[in-house]
C-alpha cells in the first residue's frame, strides 16, 4: 500500500516535471519565434550505425535509436511552427548494402507504417499529412502497398507535411522528371517549368535548410536540384544524437543568413 | 560663390532628410517585429540570443585567423606535406557580388595554382565570372613562374585548366537535354518514349555540351554555406566545405580545408576496403 502510494507520488513528480520542460521549451520557441521560422527542413539521418558501435548495441538498434530521435524532433519542430519537414529514409544506393540490413530497414519500415496507421485518428488530429518521395517502384510489394495506404489515409491533412523519400536520388528524380516532361510534350518546347512540375518533390517547397548529420560535408545526391537557395549544415552530431539544443543553434543560424538567401532566391527565380 | 554654397547646402540637407527617412522605416520594421513578436521583453531576448551566437562567432574567427597565419608561415608541420593529387578536380562556388572583384578572384587562381591544382571550376550564379574569364585566363598564361630548367633548358609554365560556368549551365541545361530527349525519341513517333534512365539523361547532357566532370572538392566563398544553384547532376558525392567571404580569404585556411579533404579520403578509402559496400 505504501509502495503504491510512493510509486504513486513519484510519477506525479515526473509528471509534473516533465511538464515543467515542455512550458520551458515553449517559451524558449516563442522567443525563437521572434525571428524567420524556417518553413521546411530536410534531414540525412546518417550516423545510425556509428552510433550502434559507438554505444555497443546491436545491428539494427542504431536504425532503432534513430527512429526514437526523429519522433522527437518532429514533435520539436511542429511545436516551433514548422510546416514540412522532409528525411532521406533510403537511398536507391543503399540498396547496394548487405542484404540482411537492407530487408533490416524495409522491414523497420514497413512496421513504423503500419503502427502509423494503427494510430490513424492521432495522426489527423495532428493535422500530418505523409507523402513517400522517390522511386516507389523499387521498393517490395508490402511495403510500397503499405506507403500508398497512408499517403492516402493522411491525404486530406494539411497542418503539417512529413516528406519521406525512399528509393529516392537526385538524379533518378530529375531522369524521372524529364521523361514525364517528354510524356507530357507530344510537341512544342519543354520550359524548366514543366520539368520542375514533375519533380517527385514538387509537393513542397524548397527547403530552407538541409542537414547531414555526423559532420559529413556530402550530400549523397539528396536534393541537389532543391537546394540551390538553402543553407546547408553539417553538425557534428551523429543522428541519434539530435536533440533540442541543436534544432535551436540551426534555427538561430538561420535566421543570421534568411534576409541573404531570401535575395538569392528571388534573384534565381 | 553664394550660389555653390547654395547647392553644398541644399544637396547636405537633402542627404540629412534621406538618412532620416532610412532611419524612420527601420524603426518602423522594428516597432512591427516587436509590436508582432508579443513584446518588447521577447524582442530583447531574442537579440541577447543573438548577441550570444555572434559572440561565439567572432571568437571562432579569431581562433581561425590565428591558425591560418600559422599555417601559412609554416609553423605547423603537419600542413606542409599535402598530397594534391586526391583533389583531382576542385569546383569553387563565389557569390556573384563579391566576383566582381576580379583581382581576388585571380589571387584564389594564383594560390589554388601554386598548390599544383590543375582542374578548377568556378561558378557564381549571376554569370559575372564568364565576363572576366578570358581575362582570367590571360593574366594566368601570362605569369610565368621561374620553376627552374629541365634538362633541354625550357622552362616549365604552370597552367591551369578553368572551367567557367553560372546558374544557366544547371537548371536550364537539364531542359534543354530534355527537349533533345523529345526530338530523338520523337522522330520514331511510332515508337513508345522509352523510361529514360539516369545514364540516357547524362548522356544527353553530354550530347549538348554539358559534360563536364564531378567535383570532389567545393570550397565556397560567400557569406553562406549554400551551393547558389551549381549543376545538381555534378554534385552528388561532393565534399562541401565553407571558406567565409572572398574578401577575407586566408592562404591558410585553404590549405587546411585541402588537406582535411585529402585525409578523409584516405579514411574513406580504408573503410571501404573493409566493407566493400558503397556508403552513403
Amino acid at each position: 500500500m505504501e509502495s503504491k502510494s510512493k510509486s504513486n507520488s513519484n510519477s506525479i513528480v515526473v509528471r509534473l516535471f516533465g511538464s515543467w520542460v515542455s512550458y520551458m521549451r515553449r517559451c524558449l520557441f516563442r522567443v525563437i519565434s521572434v525571428g524567420p521560422v524556417p518553413s521546411h527542413l530536410a534531414f540525412i539521418l546518417d550516423g545510425n550505425r556509428r552510433y550502434a558501435r559507438k554505444w555497443g548495441l546491436g545491428e539494427g538498434m542504431g536504425h532503432r535509436a534513430g527512429f526514437l530521435s526523429l519522433m522527437t524532433l518532429m514533435k520539436y519542430c511542429y511545436e516551433l511552427g514548422v510546416k514540412y519537414i522532409t528525411i532521406y529514409a533510403f537511398s536507391i544506393d543503399n540498396f547496394k548494402r548487405k542484404p540482411d540490413e537492407v530487408q533490416g530497414v524495409m522491414d523497420l519500415m514497413l512496421e513504423k507504417i503500419e503502427g502509423l496507421l494503427k494510430e490513424e485518428r492521432i495522426v489527423n488530429q495532428y493535422g500530418v499529412r505523409v507523402e513517400f518521395v522517390g522511386n516507389l517502384k523499387l521498393l517490395s510489394d508490402p511495403v510500397r502497398n503499405a506507403a500508398e495506404k497512408a499517403m492516402r489515409v493522411t491525404a486530406h491533412n494539411s497542418r503539417a507535411i512529413l516528406l519521406i523519400a525512399v528509393a529516392y536520388t537526385s538524379t533518378d528524380e530529375i531522369a524521372h522528371a524529364a521523361h514525364q516532361s517528354c510524356l507530357d510534350k507530344n510537341e512544342g518546347v519543354i520550359r524548366l517549368a514543366d520539368v520542375e512540375r514533375h519533380m517527385y518533390m514538387g509537393v513542397a517547397p524548397d527547403p530552407d535548410i538541409l542537414v547531414r548529420t555526423s559532420g559529413e560535408t556530402r550530400l549523397s545526391n539528396f536534393l541537389l536540384w532543391q537546394t540551390s537557395s538553402s543553407l546547408l549544415s553539417s553538425p557534428k552530431a551523429l543522428w541519434p544524437e539530435m536533440g533540442l539544443r541543436h534544432l535551436v543553434w540551426l534555427v538561430l543560424n538561420f535566421q543570421r543568413v534568411q534576409p541573404y538567401l531570401e535575395t538569392k532566391k528571388k534573384k534565381l527565380l | 560663390m553664394l550660389d555653390m554654397d547654395f547647392v553644398h547646402l541644399a544637396t547636405f540637407l537633402r542627404r540629412i532628410e534621406s538618412k532620416a527617412l532610412e532611419l524612420g522605416d527601420r524603426m518602423q520594421k522594428g516597432y512591427k517585429r516587436i509590436w508582432s513578436s508579443g513584446g518588447l521583453g521577447l524582442y530583447l531576448l531574442w537579440l541577447f540570443m543573438h548577441l550570444i551566437v555572434s559572440i561565439w562567432y567572432f571568437a571562432v574567427d579569431l581562433v581561425n585567423s590565428l591558425e591560418s597565419y600559422l599555417i601559412s608561415s609554416g609553423f605547423m608541420k603537419q600542413y606542409k606535406d599535402l598530397d594534391i593529387s586526391k583533389v583531382k578536380y576542385l569546383a569553387v562556388v563565389l557569390d556573384s557580388e563579391e566576383a566582381l572583384d576580379t583581382m581576388k578572384v585571380l589571387e584564389l587562381l594564383r594560390w589554388l595554382t601554386a598548390m599544383g591544382l590543375r582542374n578548377v571550376c568556378l561558378y557564381d550564379p549571376e554569370g559575372v565570372l564568364k565576363r572576366s574569364k578570358d581575362a582570367l585566363s590571360l593574366w594566368l598564361r601570362s605569369e610565368v613562374v621561374p620553376n627552374g630548367a629541365n634538362k633541354d633548358g625550357l622552362v616549365k609554365q604552370k597552367y591551369l585548366n578553368l572551367e567557367v560556368i553560372s546558374f544557366t549551365d544547371g537548371k536550364h541545361a537539364v531542359a534543354r537535354a530534355a527537349n533533345f530527349l523529345l526530338k530523338k525519341h520523337y522522330l520514331n513517333a511510332d515508337a513508345e518514349i522509352p523510361e529514360l534512365t539516369e545514364s540516357d539523361m547524362a548522356d544527353a547532357l553530354a550530347e549538348i555540351g554539358y559534360a563536364a566532370p564531378e567535383p570532389d572538392l567545393m570550397l565556397i566563398y560567400g557569406p553562406v554555406r549554400c551551393h547558389l544553384g551549381f549543376p545538381a547532376w555534378r554534385l552528388r558525392y561532393t565534399e562541401i566545405v565553407h571558406m567565409g567571404p572572398l574578401k577575407s580569404m586566408k592562404f591558410g585556411a585553404l590549405i587546411k580545408a585541402i588537406r582535411r579533404y585529402t585525409m578523409v579520403r584516405q579514411n574513406y578509402g580504408m573503410y571501404n576496403c573493409f566493407n566493400r559496400q558503397s556508403a552513403r
